[in-house]
């Protein structure tokens, strides 16, 4: 399928330098030519990228082999339809000027090009609202440039009052003094957060009201900026995956999995049958795992207590699988470059079934409470509805953006780990309101439970680490009675695991969304660069969009269901 | 039998030193308030569910109102941006109050040894326990509850708490 779309998009852009690189066409294009060419593949059907999954940037600074630019711009897309993956390149000869602007294109990339501008300095012209996103306003330099210095913190003595840009908001949906003067009335401005219980870990919602109604809304996010993308350039690649556990913490074991998934599809490393059958079981019983939180978390927030007994005992329940397969109950750190961490331990499979039927007893009684109960109907049937085009638009994907009504899944789409061997189907809603996203990740559960049945019947015998001794430690044994064994062992610890130079782009299908992580590799066993692709930063980039003109209370079960978390969020 | 005061006063007289009542009605009625920012916030979802359910310890009541609460857990990382607001959140709290810091995080940076993240939670206000693990489980934090309990039995009200204390913003 790629080298056809590789020839297309060659034919259609015959000045741009075109390249195939590990399932994604990379394109790249001079900054004069870039609108004309994101339009292009969005809007012409037979590349049709619908999708701006990310933008990021690259410091080439200290790189070895030397570059055109220091700095350098990517935007990923993908077609939600045929999962076509492109990587759209953009040399930036000075960040001071900077490179167009695609927010006219994508509501996502409002967010994302802040991003980008707030880590490497980069200019984007013609943004409406180029400011800080993850670093706090008060903050000097750009802390992902490759000379700031990873200990420099600086403090941060005031909350930004973000008083203009809620000025500009209102401004620009139309609503100024004069407006408020005829209804005799002022307006209210409501902060809620960044610690407030409804909004699951640190989220600023500042919101402008007319009595309960929603007239603008700005977010502040970035409290929980952890740096995880800096210290991941000073860790080895198998040292980072303990960091991928506090992306996600709800699904913990679905990051370390996209993680190492990422880095061996570079690295050309087939893991074994048995190892795949065991990602994918544990893939499905994390997504439980993730939306059993959010459901339990959405219901409690909108009043209902009972579901979130009935929801989070079944978690709690599972921990106990969780800490004797992993020896964590949160932060489970499994997977390992070529495999995982160890085998499943005697009898895991009458521990799991179990787990599976108390899961589905939990999840049954919570919905005899939920499905046809009024309050619940009344309370998210019809609000925060968002339809396919404008969660396209801001980068929704995963259970969010198949509640709208869009069937996209990278299970179905490009499917890995055998994932095409499972029949399952993929849940989608009628008309992208609550409803719709909590009736999806009730339905995704008991797909779920019947993949990890399926799994379960077929998981071959066999070993779970790759023998490859350029990625894998050798068995204990060996280090200790030979010397290449050891070695290689010394080698793997104080190098790490060694990937050849280039770029290159990888997703997975977390509970979420698309997970996706952007490397840089310099040849070395540090990554140069690790940015991650978190499905919820671009859900709450989208937030505004969805709450201006509801009510106030929708807000809080808004937030619930788009499962907002932290460390994901701003990483 | 009542003796001296109380025997004079008759039924329903009990006598006894002002510290120890108040301490006993303190310690058994803590009302946190959960400053939860990352992934020790779970773990504390976990400590307030029915399992370990904080309610037996009498800390089930949470209170997300600073001046409502007394006892002031930080279940998770606390990076430069969110400094100021957990020591506008500590200031408006009113005495006496505890300050329990959940997980390696809040009581050290935990891994997160970077230019974001605040190393340590004690640079910015009074700390009395320290919990540690990344998460700590939920045993850890009903532990650190039970050390809460056992100080707020040697307070007395004649004494200030915590009133030398100097962080990077006083």
């Amino acid at each position: 399928m790629t080298t056809t779309a590789l020839q297309n998009i060659q034919t259609a852009f015959p000045d741009a330098d075109c390249r195939e690189n590990m399932g994604s066409v990379v394109l790249t294009v001079q900054p004069d030519v870039l609108e004309a060419s994101l339009a292009k593949l969005k809007n012409d059907p037979q590349f049709g990228c619908s999708l701006l999954l990310d933008v990021t940037g690259i410091d080439f600074l200290t790189y070895p082999t030397p570059q055109p630019t220091r700095f350098v711009v990517v935007y990923i897309l993908r077609n939600p339809e045929n999962g076509l993956q492109v990587q759209v390149r953009v040399p930036v000869a000075d960040p001071e000027k900077g490179i167009p602007s695609a927010t006219k294109l994508w509501g996502s990339a409002i967010w994302g090009e802040r991003e980008t501008y707030d880590q490497y300095g980069i200019h984007f012209q013609g943004h409406h609202d180029l400011r800080r996103i993850l670093n706090h306003w008060q903050f000097v330099g750009h802390p992902l440039r490759k000379d700031y210095d990873i200990y420099q913190g600086q403090i941060c003595y005031e909350t930004d009052p973000l008083e203009n840009e809620i000025k500009a908001r209102l401004k620009y949906n139309g609503i100024d003094d004069t407006s408020m003067a005829e209804l005799h009335t002022e307006i209210m401005y409501l902060n809620m957060g960044p610690a407030h219980p409804a909004t699951h870990g640190a989220i600023r919602i500042l919101t402008a009201l007319d009595g309960e109604t929603i007239l603008a809304n700005v977010n502040e996010i970035g409290y929980l900026h952890r740096g995880f993308e800096k210290t991941a350039e000073h860790r080895t690649y198998n040292q980072v995956v303990p960091l991928t556990d506090r992306l996600n913490y709800c699904s913990a074991l679905m990051n370390n999995i996209a993680y190492v998934k990422a880095v061996e599809s570079w690295l050309g490393v087939e893991i074994t049958e048995r190892a795949k059958f065991m990602r994918v079981i544990l893939s499905e019983f994390f997504r439980i795992q993730d939306h059993l939180v959010c459901l339990a978390a959405n219901l409690l927030d909108i009043g209902g207590l009972t579901n979130y007994w009935y929801l989070y005992n079944q978690k709690e329940a599972s921990y106990d699988f969780i800490s004797r397969l992993t020896g964590g109950r949160l932060t489970t750190s499994f997977t390992r470059i070529g495999g995982m961490y160890r085998d499943f331990y005697e009898g895991w499979q009458a521990d799991m079934e179990q787990q599976l039927c108390d899961i589905e007893m939990g999840v049954a009684d919570s919905l005899k409470l939920v499905q046809k109960n009024r309050i619940v109907h009344d309370r998210t049937q019809g609000v925060c509805v968002f339809p396919a085009e404008k969660a396209l638009s801001y980068g929704f994907t995963g259970p969010c953006l198949r509640a709208s009504g869009v069937p996209f899944d990278l299970r179905k789409i490009r499917p890995y780990y055998n994932y095409d061997a499972f029949d399952f189907s993929i849940p989608v809603g009628s008309q992208g309101d609550v409803y719709d996203r909590i009736m999806v990740r009730f339905e995704e559960i008991y797909q779920s439970a019947s993949i990890i049945r399926q799994a379960m019947k077929m998981v071959p015998e066999g070993p779970v680490f790759v023998s490859n001794v350029r990625v894998a430690l050798p068995p204990k044994q060996e280090v200790y009675s030979n010397i290449e064994a050891l070695a290689g062992h010394f080698k793997l610890i104080f190098e790490g695991v060694r990937t050849p130079p280039g770029e290159w782009y990888d997703g997975y299908e977390a509970a979420n969304g698309e997970l996706g992580f952007y490397f840089v590799s310099d040849g070395s066993g540090t990554p140069y660069k690790c940015k991650v692709r978190p499905p919820c930063f671009y859900m709450m980039g989208g937030f505004h969009k969805m709450i201006e003109g509801s009510m106030i209370a929708d807000v809080i079960a808004n937030l619930g269901s788009l499962n907002i978390i932290g460390g994901e969020l701003d990483r | 039998m009542a003796l001296g005061i109380e025997a004079r006063l008759g039924e329903g007289f009990l006598t006894t030193k002002l510290d120890a009542v108040l301490n006993w009605g303190r310690e058994n009625s803590l009302w946190p308030y959960v400053f939860g920012t990352a992934c020790c916030a779970i773990e504390f979802m976990s400590t307030a569910a029915s399992q370990f359910d904080i309610a037996r310890f009498g800390a089930e009541v949470l209170r997300y109102s600073p001046r409502q609460a007394d006892l002031l857990m930080v279940c998770g990382t606390i990076s430069y941006k969110q400094a100021p607001i957990l020591k506008r959140i500590y200031d408006q709290m009113s005495e006496p109050k505890w300050v329990v810091s959940v997980g390696a995080c809040a009581s050290t940076g935990g891994m997160y040894d970077n230019y974001c993240t605040v190393q340590g939670i004690d640079t910015v206000i009074p700390v009395d326990v320290y919990v540690a693990g990344c998460p700590p489980r939920p045993e850890a934090i009903l532990d650190a509850l039970l050390k809460i309990q056992d100080k707020v039995r040697g307070e007395s009200v004649l004494n200030d708490r915590q009133k030398d204390f100097k962080g990077i913003f006083d």
